[in-house]
């Protein structure tokens, strides 16, 4: 596949910000599930990672791990030097595919809710609150209550609520999975905006094909359930991208890629519930 | 108009047009004034209450009754709510109780508890107790069981620690909940009580209906009835539309 | 199979323990209070298995029966067609629907010498008093039951050109009877409870008299007994109810 490049993707630095070797996870209980792995993976500080897979193949779960949510059965997980088992730790943010957002605060309040919650003193939250609420567009929002906004404009306070407090890999669930496609494609914008901006590194989870596509530097393929990495492309774009790239011929490579790789493990997904 | 409003005025013109024809009929005799006084007589009847210390008495017993059970009920409720939630094997053997508890007609323990407690306060602070806690009970299981579960993993992406998760994700989650297990607390305590004063007891609102009744004294007895039902409903009707005010914020418009 | 069954197992344990329990705390409160006050369990059950083989015992129970069979007949008839009516009137429903859940908040025991001066002291004045404790949750279970039959429900009837009654019979009906169910079990213990608080209060007759003569007339033993049986008879029928609203629910 040829890609015109404008400028070569980040470096990686020697040592990944996230490190995970033979991650398993097998929930106990009547039955038990094997739901993921044994997997490996290396994320490189500040790239965009993205994940794609058939439905129940333990993406999410891949996610709660790598943020400490849960802990693996089998395997390790480094980030930033550091293990991950089971409990959070600093520098990671998260915004899942629910709405988040806090009904009962307001959008300012909403965000600060992590600032305030750390001790940051006032005059701190209030610069970093206004600087993200201008970033993500919520200006003319800042008392209005989550349920008088769109599913889109709670997604933008719940990355809000994510971003200031400055985190250093930013984990993403199908955050897009309820909006329509131009919100998406929009919102993927804002994302790669926000990816230059802080210098983060990302890893969304997403079950669409072009949208990962569009927006990472690398994109790992898993199986169906237990989910592995049957593969990691490199999509080699530039930077400074934005959705203007599904012009691209290069891009419809990459997504015709991703779906060979995916099809026959879906078609193993469905296989598995309905045969 | 738009619907809600003549929904509104249609029920205020029915409940306003029933006391009216009330009125007409006991003042044409048409309903005999030994069976029910017209409901103007109630009010004038209840002014003059309001001049002598009885009346004042009695609000003071009942309300301080209520009060209590009230306070023990949301305590206990939220409580053992709480607890309950955290264990599951437990809630799976109450869960039978609390949904067949309020098919046990709880007033037959009455007597028993004023033979246990004496002819005083207790007993019926006990029936007002025994009937509000449920509710709370249950409101606060339904509560907690709606945190979503995204809330739960916000709190802990965010790194808050167990206590500060409740205090400021979880019981904020639950509020509405919550507030609705308040009601009924409110609600059943005051039930409670009434029908136990009135039933076999020394003092309160309920024993002095009761009383007016056994003594022939209409004019006592409805101003009270009219009194305590009154009361039920602006008590009832406040809590509900602050309860209304309350999650006007959080449910789309 | 087997997990199902060792399922049952372990909610009959936790049922039996839950007994226990409360048989322990009776214990414990006998141990405190004393003869006078409460009977131990073991009495209560030995005079109440004695009481009733006796035939006084018995007509006290079918006077507090009749009231109430007829008081529920009437609350399930009277809840069930004013439900209907309100539920498809929409306009209608909507205005009274506060009205009535403001019903449960009040103290119904207030309203009971206007029924004792209305039906004087018999029979007629104690199914009025369970009628207006349980013909509210009818009312209200069947409104809601109305309201939410699924539009879908209607349309389709429409396109399999159904008539009027094949509708009703075939697909209203049912849509509404599991909500109906819970609404007449609800109504069915509130009725119980507002006969037995009319017997407790403005009677010579029924077993809300006897616990309430019970306490009067100083015979433990009795109200003991009384309230135990109540009791027993209310968790049992409640039961049985349960196990047919969720076998309807399920359906």
């Amino acid at each position: 596949m040829s890609v015109a490049v404008a400028q070569a993707p980040q470096v990686a630095q020697v040592t990944a910000h996230a490190r995970l070797r033979g991650v398993t996870r097998v929930f106990e209980g009547k039955l038990s599930v094997h739901a993921l792995g044994p997997l490996d993976l290396d994320l490189a500080r500040g790239e965009f990672f993205s994940v794609v897979g058939p439905s129940g193949c333990g993406k999410t779960t891949l996610m709660d791990l790598i943020a400490g949510l849960s802990a693996p059965t089998a395997g390790t997980i480094i980030f930033e030097d550091k293990p991950v088992k089971g409990e959070v730790p600093d520098g990671i943010g998260a915004v899942f595919q629910e709405d988040a957002s806090f009904p009962w605060l307001t959008v300012r309040d909403n965000i600060a809710f992590g600032l305030r919650r750390a001790g940051v003193d006032a005059a701190e939250i209030a610069r970093r609150v206004d600087y993200v609420i201008g970033f993500m567009g919520l200006r003319d929002f800042t008392t209005a209550y989550p349920a008088q906004l769109s599913g889109g404009m709670r997604q933008r306070v719940c990355i809000a609520r994510t971003l200031v407090l400055q985190p250093r890999l930013i984990l993403l669930d199908e955050p897009f999975g309820a909006l329509d496609q131009q919100t998406r494609l929009l919102m993927g914008d804002e994302l790669l905006r926000l990816w230059r901006e802080t210098g983060a590194t990302i890893l969304l989870i997403t079950h669409a094909l072009d949208e990962a596509a569009m927006l990472s530097d690398r994109v790992g393929v898993m199986s169906a359930r237990p989910g592995r990495f049957i593969d990691i492309i490199t999509t080699g774009w530039a930077r400074e991208r934005d959705s203007a790239i599904v012009a691209d011929p290069a891009f419809g490579a990459v997504t015709a890629r991703l779906w060979s790789l995916l099809r026959s493990e879906s078609l193993k997904a469905i296989g598995a519930k309905g045969a | 108009m738009t619907r809600n409003a003549a929904i509104s005025l249609t029920r205020i013109a029915v409940i306003v047009g029933g006391i009216v024809l009330l009125e007409i009929l006991c003042r044409r005799h048409v309903i005999n004034p030994l069976t029910l006084i017209p409901p103007s007589e109630m009010v004038t009847s209840l002014w003059h209450m309001f001049g002598s210390q009885k009346i004042w008495d009695d609000i003071a017993q009942t309300f301080s009754t209520v009060a209590l059970s009230f306070v023990l009920s949301v305590t206990a409720g939220f409580a053992l709510g709480a607890l309950v939630h955290a264990l599951p094997r437990v809630r799976r053997a109450i869960d039978p109780l609390l949904a067949s508890y309020y098919s046990i007609p709880f007033f037959v323990f009455y007597p028993l508890l004023i033979a246990l407690f004496g002819l005083n306060t207790v007993p019926l602070v006990v029936i007002g107790f025994v009937f509000a806690t449920a509710a709370m009970v249950i409101s606060t299981l339904n509560g907690l069981d709606r945190v979503p579960r995204v809330m739960t993993k916000t709190a802990r992406i965010l790194r808050l620690n167990p206590a500060r998760a409740v205090w400021s994700v979880t019981l904020p989650s639950a509020a509405p909940y919550l507030f609705t297990g308040l009601k009924l607390a409110l609600a059943y305590s005051f039930i409670g009580v009434i029908a136990g004063e009135f039933i076999l007891s020394g003092g309160g609102l309920g024993y002095s209906i009761a009383y007016a009744y056994n003594d022939f004294d209409n004019q006592t007895m409805y101003a009270l009835m009219m009194f305590v039902l009154v009361i039920a409903v602006v008590m009832n009707g406040a809590l509900h539309v602050w309860e209304q005010h309350m999650s006007r914020k959080r449910t789309r418009a | 199979m087997t997990q199902a069954w060792s399922g049952l197992n372990s909610r009959m344990l936790d049922a039996l323990l839950l007994v226990a329990l409360a048989l322990a705390v009776w214990q414990g409160l006998y141990e405190y209070a004393g003869e006078a006050a409460i009977t131990s369990p073991l009495t209560t059950l030995g005079y109440a298995s004695s009481l009733v083989k006796t035939s006084s015992f018995w007509t006290h129970a079918k006077a507090t029966l009749a009231a109430f069979g007829y008081a529920l007949a009437i609350s399930i008839v009277l809840g069930v067609v004013l439900g209907l009516v309100l539920g498809f009137q929409r306009f209608a429903g909507d205005v009274a629907e506060p009205v009535l859940v403001a019903l449960y908040t009040i103290p119904k025991v207030t309203l009971y010498p206007l029924i004792l001066l209305i039906f004087g002291l018999g029979v007629s004045a104690k199914v009025a008093f369970g009628v207006i404790h349980g013909v509210v949750p009818v009312i209200l279970f069947t409104l809601n039951a109305v309201k939410n039959i699924n539009p879908v429900l209607i349309r389709t009837s429409r396109v399999m050109r159904l008539s009027t009654w094949q509708t009703i019979s075939t697909m209203l009906t049912p849509a509404v009877m599991p909500e109906l169910i819970t609404g007449v079990r609800v109504g069915f213990s509130l009725t119980m409870l507002g006969v037995l608080i009319g017997e407790m209060f403005a009677s010579q007759r029924g077993l809300g008299f006897l616990i309430i003569n019970g306490i009067n007339m100083h015979n433990v033993r009795m109200m003991m007994a009384v309230i135990l049986i109540v009791v027993v008879f209310a968790i049992a029928a409640n039961g049985l109810l349960l196990a047919f609203d969720k076998r309807m629910h399920r359906a």
